[in-house]
């Protein structure tokens, strides 16, 4: 039914079309219609672009943000959704649920424990091999840039299977090579079986694949800076450090803020790592984080309304992030 | 490490705090590149170890060969992987799913793109700010309702019902839209004014304009954002995994994998085998358009 919104709403804008001759600078029947073009108002015109991409928008965004909230206030389980048992509305109920049960809490630290760390971490890789970058030879830098893309474009299904392969505890190099180096407790040890080390190991590989987005935005950000501001600052006698700090670091700001931002979000929203390489959420669930809880919930457990009020904290969490986001960028003066 | 230098041939403060001093280039460049390319390699060392565990023999890999070379490299588990668990289809579905989710959210981003650049309009700013939002959502928290909103819609149409590609070329479009638009907006805005001048002169409507004169325009700002849709949408796994439950012919890359993984009996040559075929399409795609992605990204961020 949505698939076709789309299509029906672009006939409108089709209808309008036929009436120009093919040739570029043919006839000027447009006359005087075509002089208050360009960037003035004109009614309905920018709402036929919009209204494909819109629709879509609402049916698959809008609408299920909505039936998300909605579904978290029933008491919605198997029964419920084969028509067995009449739908229950039981308000807050499911959230009381969670608040009350101490798992939940485990879980939302599990989360912001671990996206923290990898933020942090991503960062650091990022921004340290973008100033290593400016002074390198060209062809090194290259060489960085075109396996950091690698690495940022190996899917994440499979950026995980080679992560654990390599962490195997008995066929894994990393072992092997533990072992062969005289560590022999290192033989068959597992390095999803602590929680700790298991998160570390899904952070790692999360690390190696976002550092990228952080390394290449970061250069462009150096790369943007005019050469003639810092020659500028240099012949007034400033030091290196003074202009690092007093000029590249302030212009640089809300580059690193949207990087900031984005990895944030990215990794506080990590499904597929955490779920394949500790195989759904480690032994008694010690790896869970928030996605993948609110995802055991519904479609293991079959606690759809459950799963969902976690889908609704989750968004709130990130929606408070954007908020702030938002708020930094009008700071900053960035003009939408 | 806020040392930052634009122009690389000029010395920077050494990490010792000698602020004034200035050494050799010589040695500290030396020093930076055999830095970074120890690095490179420690980065590319999972995806080159990927390659290799795809290619050994599946002898060497049960006696766990740890030697990073292979003396007698096979094709045995790509075989395996293609023949026994037909992952020909699996690739096929991923290639029209991907494809189709690129063709459809791009087109409609770009309109939408559009709209917001070369117009003024009283809702502009509370779209794009609705739009930046939108890219926010945790869309993994929307699995349950677009679980029932497909199963209800594939009543209506069976083509995107659960089970069906549809259902997954449908959800993609609708997560790749808001980040679509808001890359191709700078794209559509550094097209100059006159130029749409001039082809209203001419006597274009609006949207021959846009057809025929801003798209080509456009067109690698358009590559490059066609290229994230492509890659979120072949990297997809939950959406995968939730909504092609029972219809094993439609399943994708991604779970097609996950099918290898067996508690403490796992067939790492076919993983890797299988993981290198979905990898080098995305590979070739990210690479080949790396240039246009960093100025498209620049240019998303600066806006």
């Amino acid at each position: 039914m949505t698939a076709l919104a789309p299509l029906q709403a672009e006939s409108p804008r089709g209808k309008g079309t036929p009436s120009i001759s093919p040739r570029p600078g043919g006839t000027q029947t447009a006359g005087n219609k075509a002089r208050r073009r360009s960037k003035v108002k004109r009614g309905l015109e920018p709402w036929l672009y919009l209204a494909p991409a819109f629709i879509v928008l609402i049916a698959l965004l809008g609408y299920p943000i909505f039936q998300l909230v909605n579904v978290s206030l029933y008491d919605y389980r198997q029964a419920q959704v084969s028509g067995k048992a009449p739908l229950r509305f039981t308000g807050l109920e499911n959230y009381q649920k969670l608040f009350a049960d101490p798992q939940f809490w485990t879980v939302l630290g599990n989360t912001v424990l671990f996206a923290a760390a990898c933020v942090v971490l991503t960062l650091l890789v990022g921004s340290s091999l973008a100033v290593l970058a400016t002074r390198l030879r060209p062809w090194v830098r290259s060489t960085l840039f075109v396996v950091s893309l690698g690495a940022w474009a190996t899917p994440a299904v499979t950026g995980s299977a080679v992560w654990l392969f390599l962490f195997d505890p008995t066929l894994g190099l990393v072992n092997k090579t533990l072992v062969s180096v005289g560590l022999s407790e290192f033989a068959g040890h597992s390095w999803t079986y602590d929680k700790w080390s298991g998160f570390g190991l899904v952070a790692s590989e999360v690390v190696w694949c976002s550092f990228p987005f952080v390394l290449v935005t970061v250069y462009a950000g150096i790369q943007a800076i005019p050469t003639e501001v810092i020659e500028a600052a240099r012949i007034d006698g400033a030091t290196m450090p003074r202009i690092a700090g007093s000029i590249m670091l302030p212009m640089l700001r809300p580059i690193v803020i949207v990087v900031t931002i984005q990895s944030i979000i990215w990794n506080f929203k990590i499904f597929s790592q955490i779920y394949i390489m500790t195989n759904g959420g480690g032994i008694a669930g010690q790896n869970l984080v928030l996605n993948v809880y609110g995802y055991q919930q519904a479609f293991a457990a079959s606690l759809y309304g459950l799963g969902s009020a976690l889908g609704v904290i989750m968004t709130a969490l990130l929606m408070v992030i954007t908020l702030v986001y938002l708020r930094i960028l009008k700071r900053t003066g960035e003009a939408l | 490490m806020t040392a930052v230098d634009v122009s690389p041939r000029n010395s920077l403060p050494s990490a010792a705090g000698t602020p004034q001093k200035f050494r050799k280039n010589g040695r500290r460049r030396f020093g930076a590149d055999a830095a970074a390319l120890a690095i490179a390699l420690g980065v590319a060392f999972p995806l080159f170890w990927m390659v290799l565990s795809a290619l050994k023999p599946k002898t060497a890999l049960d006696a766990g060969d740890a030697a990073p070379f292979t003396l007698e490299p096979s094709l045995e588990s790509f075989g395996r992987v293609l023949a026994v668990n037909n992952f020909g289809q699996y690739f096929m579905n991923s290639v029209i799913v991907a494809l189709a989710v690129v063709v459809i959210s791009t087109v409609l981003a770009f309109l939408a793109a559009v709209a917001l650049t070369r117009y003024n309009f009283k809702m502009r700013t509370k779209l794009l700010i609705i739009i930046l939002v939108s890219q926010m959502v945790p869309v993994e928290a929307l699995t349950i309702p677009l679980f029932f909103l497909l199963r209800n819609a594939g009543e209506a149409i069976p083509l995107v019902g659960l089970n069906q590609l549809g259902s997954l070329v449908l959800v993609h479009v609708g997560f790749s839209i808001p980040f679509a638009i808001w890359m191709l907006r700078g794209f559509v805005a550094a097209v100059p004014v006159e130029i749409e001048e001039a082809a209203r002169l001419d006597g274009a409507s609006s949207f021959r304009f846009v057809r025929s004169i801003l798209f080509p325009l456009v067109a690698p700002g358009v590559v490059a954002c066609s290229v994230f849709s492509f890659i979120s949408t072949w990297n997809d796994f939950l959406f995968a995994k939730t909504f092609i439950i029972s219809a094993q012919e439609n399943q994708t890359l991604p779970m097609a994998l996950l099918t290898f993984f067996k508690p403490d009996q796992n067939d790492w040559g076919a993983i890797m085998a299988g993981s290198v075929i979905m990898t080098i399409p995305v590979l070739i795609f990210f690479i080949a358009v790396q240039r246009k992605l960093v100025s498209g990204l620049a240019g998303a961020v600066k806006g």
